[in-house]
């Protein structure tokens, strides 16, 4: 397969535009996707500070190479969600790659804004683990870029993301969701920051190949949560999808961005408060990562007799056990 | 040749020359789903693998990101 553009041997066959490219030519291309979908959904003003929120993943950090190679002015936001190796491995990621480039990275731990890391959580809340995490995730990036003055958050969800998720709430005709998917969540209260996602438009395949080509170490293994998530079930559906019919993934969202997500924007009213505890928004009294952190703090109090008695109590639910462990897993983790 | 599967740990050979396209179709992997990788090199899926390449085959798929 020869590039379109200069006849060289291409590397990656780009089925949905009817098209294959060389390295090079593929790399340009990205950019200049990449860089037009921001300046055609207005996401970002060139002078000011950006937060990248990164992951360790091949999405965040050619998200981070892009915008940094276009002159933006970055600063990376690792959130430590300590699912061990997984969470170690990740952030050495995103400090090499920041080192590499001289940038900055920030780093928040999720054990310190909840009171225990992810695997914890996941033990003491009804919440499937990557809500817990994403609920984790949205909080802490909008107060670290509050705080850190930053008026807009980058984050690296790609078209397939995207996609899965309008799968998802299609599915389930949640209409609170489908109001809130867009690439550009507005800063609608003085508390919230301007949230973009500059690579909606670029497929999984098209990131990877990205940050392969311009020799970015990203972290290959998935996050050991997400495994049997409803969300790669969605993705390997519309995989199928696109392999019979390229371009379905694109058209599906952009349809929806273009006819219907109006709709259910118009029937959304929701008034934004400040929560009564930590000051970030919230549409009732105490936010949900308050709650979220009280019943961490219920989970570990009813928890910490057990750890004592660990050797000697067999009688304890297998919940209980599981939190037990990983609270041991996570002391560990967090030893210096 | 040797067909690496990274993340299930999986390792295959395959005697012979052929496409990575009936190496994809013959491991029932969707073109879209994976890079396919040889050394430092990207490959189409109408390129000819030699039978003492070694491949490694990149799944795409990712969850659990900010």
């Amino acid at each position: 397969m020869k590039c379109r553009k200069c006849g060289d041997r291409a590397v990656l066959e780009l089925r949905r535009h009817n098209t294959a490219l060389c390295g090079p030519d593929f790399v340009n291309f990205f950019r200049h996707h990449v860089l037009e979908t921001i300046r055609r959904w207005r996401m970002l003003v060139h002078d000011e500070p950006v937060l990248i929120a990164v992951s360790g993943g091949k999405d965040s950090l050619a998200l981070w190479d892009v915008l940094h190679d276009a002159g933006y002015r970055t600063t990376g936001l690792y959130i430590d969600l300590g699912i061990f190796d997984y969470s170690r491995a990740s952030k050495a990621r995103c400090e090499a790659f920041a080192a590499e480039r001289g940038l900055d990275l920030r780093v928040v731990a999720v054990a310190d804004e909840a009171g225990a890391p992810i695997p914890a959580v996941r033990d003491v809340t009804r919440r499937p683990t990557c809500s817990a995490c994403g609920l984790s995730k949205r909080y802490i990036m909008n107060r670290a870029a509050l705080e850190g003055g930053f008026p807009v958050v980058a984050t690296g969800h790609n078209l397939d993301d995207e996609a899965a998720t309008l799968l998802g709430s299609t599915l389930r005709w949640d209409e609170s969701s489908l109001a809130r998917q867009t690439p550009v969540l507005a800063a609608t209260h003085p508390k919230l920051v301007r949230r973009v996602k500059p690579l909606f438009r670029m497929s999984e395949r098209e990131t990877a190949a990205y940050a392969f080509l311009r020799g970015i170490d990203y972290i290959v293994e998935e996050c050991p949560f997400a495994r049997g998530a409803t969300s790669i079930t969605h993705k390997e559906l519309l995989d199928r999808l696109e392999s019979t019919s390229p371009g379905s993934k694109a058209m599906f969202l952009q349809g929806f961005l273009d006819k219907a997500r109006g709709v259910f924007q118009e029937r959304e009213t929701v008034t934004l408060l400040e929560c009564v505890r930590c000051g970030q928004t919230t549409t009732g009294e105490v936010c949900a990562f308050c709650k979220l952190r009280d019943q961490v703090k219920r989970g570990v109090r009813s928890a910490a007799p057990a750890v004592k008695a660990a050797p000697a109590a067999p009688e304890d639910p297998p919940a209980a056990r599981g939190l037990i462990s990983d609270l041991h897993a996570a002391a560990e983790i967090h030893a210096p | 040749m040797k067909v690496v599967i990274r993340n299930q740990g999986r390792e295959v050979e395959f005697h012979g020359r052929r496409r990575v396209r009936e190496v994809l179709a013959e491991l029932g992997v969707l073109p879209e789903t994976v890079l396919v990788i040889r050394g430092r090199d990207l490959l189409t899926i109408d390129e000819v693998v030699a039978e003492d390449d070694e491949l490694e085959l990149r799944p795409v798929i990712s969850g659990g990101r900010p």
